[in-house]
């Protein structure tokens, strides 16, 4: 099932968060950045073609004017490849993990695995970013050689910033699944192989099963 | 293939699927017989609602249905399946066939379950004929993976037996699928390092946390994939197949004369570096010049490298061989420029006319250098200089440099020969040529050195001596035992002296420092020259070709993890997770990256 949500980023846009409940055990937030204006690309292209064409007044240079053009271009393409992210998602799977995904602009996806083995917690910090304060969503890795001590702190939804109260919806599924994890891990297996002798039917011994194939291939 | 078939519960058509069974998801319908009486386990606390994950491989998805066969990690609460076993089979040989795939390769292989890929609406005898699948090959948790031909509905269920004291107590958890790709997850290689040879037989992995196990039981059942689906043996499998074995005799002589050719030039390489290692280089002379000559330093690199692929000891890590492999191609890329820059330089006899030019620019430089001496000695940039201190120097250094032009004409006879065999040791690779390079032009330009060291010198000497006449002149003193600087009470005659010398000092400060400001400048350029070829010279030594190669071609032997994707996802049916292997970017190359300053 899935229901979507709006909230607003630290700087005051629109985000759209989506959350997906695939089971009890597995969870999927997806968070959408607000998308590139047409207010902005025009600002950014025209400074880049006046600055050029004031180049192409003082020098009598046409190839200054094709420079932008492809300079435009270029950084557009690089700019929709390398840094607008479209949306993240935050993937939990009960026993096996967290998954980050970026997705860009471009569709490129750059994804983050973190075995469940190695996570300590998902927090909520506070951080100085510039001139402000905010709080953002981290994950907690366990340290290999201390059991309860933290060896990196790994943050999430980092390009798209969302306020607290977005925060804290994320949050509270994280640790609902996170505790679920918990208290089915500490329970000791029951694993092991059966030892006893199993009754053989009376037809025992040798006897063939066979099952007559419905199609042949 | 077929046997006489007995039974009382086949014959049937289709299967039992999970979904159909109405009623609580614990009440387990009894099979036909009475209950297999398992010996009552004591150690089998599950806890409830437990999800269980079952690794599928994807090529198994499409198979009919049988046995499924694989391993079970309960530290994980884990199935991996491997194969799927084809009706029909002989349980004793089925048996037969996971011990000696057991004892090969190290891994507990048993049957996980039943796979059943059906079509049509499910009988109630198939169902029955299954569970008693389950009683002949006990393990638990038992597996009963269900597909509908030709949609992509499944089900899946895992019951635990319990005893017969509580029939109606075995539960079924939840499973979770988890599609993998068996070729991809080999070919990979994310599994952890292999075991050491004297660890017992059985399972080993208990280090191995997480996904790390399903890898490495992947890996390490490559003898049950090398079986083909067409060997007429007793039991049908169905997985991936491997390669099997190599058809090419080529490439099999190849591995096989590889030992010997390593060792070989193993012992070669030992040879020279203990003949390089010995006490004579050890002399203080030569073992000046052998660290200031960029030549040796990287044909030292070069002899580490080459030995470390040649060692007959084999890469412990899938990091290590893919050093070693960049180092190989480097080292093969070096040598290739190399020899093409030998035929270039002999097609054009180039190193003729080179040998012809360099008198000619030697006489040259000398020439401007003294050009720029008598600008110095005139008003350089119109700088009034102290006539007698600026005479000295520059007769000083025009002196100099007319003993270069002698040393360098003295040479020439002999450079032609020189440059000769200069360009012959392109063979050994380009960058042992470019390294030869910038040592020539170090030894060309060793008088614009020197000047440097004397104009250094100088103004050196100069700065201390103002400095300590300042504080003088201050009446202050450096404490040596302090560290600072004091004040100190001067008798009359050493201030006068003092203050006299601080002014000579001062007033002959422009010449020298101009003279430091020139002759420092030329040495940058010098330096820079030589700096650009050494970079050269390191991109070509430390630039991952191998790697990169990798990246275009194979990009899944560069694996840095796994990424999952949720499938489609229908109420009720099981959670359906496709596994695949994500690619990094280039490894990061530990070879030796820019060379320590000489």
């Amino acid at each position: 099932m899935e229901d979507e949500q709006s909230f607003s980023d630290i700087c005051g846009g629109r985000l759209a968060l989506q959350r997906r409940f695939y089971s009890p055990s597995c969870l999927e937030f997806c968070l959408s950045c607000p998308r590139i204006t047409l207010r902005s690309l025009t600002a950014v292209t025209c400074t880049v073609w006046l600055a050029a064409y004031g180049l192409f007044t003082l020098c009598e240079n046409t190839m200054i004017l094709s420079a932008a053009i492809f300079i435009t271009l270029l950084g557009l393409l690089g700019y929709l490849h390398f840094v607008k992210i479209d949306h993240e998602t935050l993937l939990i799977i009960d026993s096996l993990g967290i998954q980050m995904t970026s997705s860009y602009a471009s569709g490129k996806e750059s994804t983050t695995f973190i075995e469940m083995g190695q996570v300590n917690d998902v927090v909520i910090n506070e951080a100085i970013y510039m001139q402000k304060v905010i709080y953002y969503l981290c994950i907690l890795l366990k340290d290999p050689v201390e059991p309860h001590g933290i060896s990196q702190v790994v943050p999430l939804f980092q390009s798209a910033k969302p306020r607290l109260d977005c925060l804290i919806e994320v949050y509270r599924s994280c640790q609902d699944i996170l505790a679920h994890q918990k208290a089915t891990s500490t329970s000791p297996e029951g694993g092991d192989k059966i030892i006893s002798a199993s009754n053989r039917r009376s037809h025992s011994g040798m006897g063939a099963y066979w099952h007559r194939q419905e199609d042949k291939r | 293939m077929g046997l006489v078939s007995r039974g009382a519960a086949e014959a049937g058509r289709g299967a039992a699927s999970a979904v159909d069974r109405p009623g609580p998801p614990d009440a387990v319908p009894n099979p036909t017989p009475t209950p297999p009486a398992e010996g009552a386990d004591p150690g089998s606390s599950r806890s409830p609602g437990m999800v269980l994950k079952a690794f599928f491989p994807t090529c198994c998805a499409s198979a009919d249905s049988g046995l499924l066969v694989g391993r079970w990690v309960p530290e994980q609460s884990s199935a991996v399946v491997l194969a799927v076993v084809h009706f029909p089979f002989i349980p004793i040989q089925v048996k037969e066939l996971l011990a000696q795939v057991q004892q090969a390769s190290q891994v507990g292989v048993t049957v996980l379950g039943t796979w059943c890929h059906r079509r049509q609406e499910p009988e109630e005898s198939l169902g029955h004929f299954l569970e008693g699948l389950g009683a002949i090959f006990s393990h638990r948790p038992w597996f009963q993976l269900c597909r509908e031909r030709g949609s992509k509905s499944w089900s899946c269920k895992a019951t635990h037996w319990q005893g017969p004291a509580s029939p109606a107590a075995s539960g079924e958890d939840q499973v979770m699928l988890i599609f993998y790709d068996q070729r991809k997850v080999l070919l990979s290689q994310l599994h952890p390092p292999t075991a050491l040879p004297d660890r017992q037989a059985g399972d080993t992995t208990a280090s191995a946390g997480g996904l790390a196990a399903v890898f490495d039981t992947v890996a390490r059942s490559e003898a049950l994939f090398q079986s083909d689906r067409f060997d007429e043996g007793p039991v049908r499998l169905s997985h991936w197949q491997s390669e099997g074995m190599e058809a090419s005799i080529l490439v099999e002589l190849a591995k096989w004369a590889a030992g010997p050719v390593c060792l070989f030039l193993a012992c070669l390489l030992s040879l020279i570096s203990a003949a390089s290692a010995c006490r004579v280089f050890k002399l203080w002379p030569l073992s000046f010049i052998w660290s200031k000559l960029s030549t040796c330093e990287q044909l030292r690199h070069r002899l580490e490298q080459l030995t470390l692929i040649f060692s007959t000891r084999k890469a412990e890590s899938p990091a290590q061989l893919m050093r070693k492999a960049n180092m190989l191609v480097s080292v093969l890329l070096d040598v290739a420029l190399g020899l093409m820059l030998l035929s270039w330089l002999h097609r054009k006899d180039l190193i003729g006319q080179l040998a012809d030019a360099l008198i000619p620019v030697a006489d040259r430089v000398a020439e401007e250098l003294q050009h720029l001496l008598q600008w110095l000695m005139g008003a350089p940039a119109g700088l009034k200089m102290n006539r007698a201190l600026d005479q000295v120097l520059g007769r000083f250094f025009l002196y100099h440099i007319h003993l270069w032009i002698s040393y360098i004409h003295l040479m020439s006879p002999f450079i032609e020969r020189i440059l000769w065999h200069v360009g012959l040791s392109a063979c050994l690779g380009l960058t042992v040529a470019l390294s030869i390079l910038s040592d020539i032009i170090a030894l060309l330009t060793f008088h614009i050195y020197c000047f440097y060291v004397y104009g250094a010198r100088l103004y050196c000497l100069k700065i201390h001596g103002l400095s300590s006449l300042w504080r003088l002149f201050r009446g202050k003193k450096w404490n040596v035992l302090r560290q600072r600087v004091d004040s100190c009470s001067y008798d009359l005659d050493q201030l006068f002296i003092g203050t006299l010398l601080f002014t000579i000092l001062v007033f002959l400060l422009p010449t020298t420092a101009l003279y430091y400001l020139v002759f420092t400048l030329l040495r940058l350029l010098v330096v820079a020259v030589q700096g650009l070829i050494h970079l050269l010279v390191d991109l070509i030594n430390s630039l991952p070709l191998y790697s990169l190669g990798l990246r275009l071609c194979r990009p899944y032997r560069l694996a840095a993890g796994v990424k999952f994707r949720v499938l489609e996802h229908e109420t009720g049916r099981p959670l359906r997770l496709l596994m695949q292997v994500s690619i990094a970017c280039i490894l990061p190359c530990s070879s030796k990256g820019l060379r320590e300053p000489g």
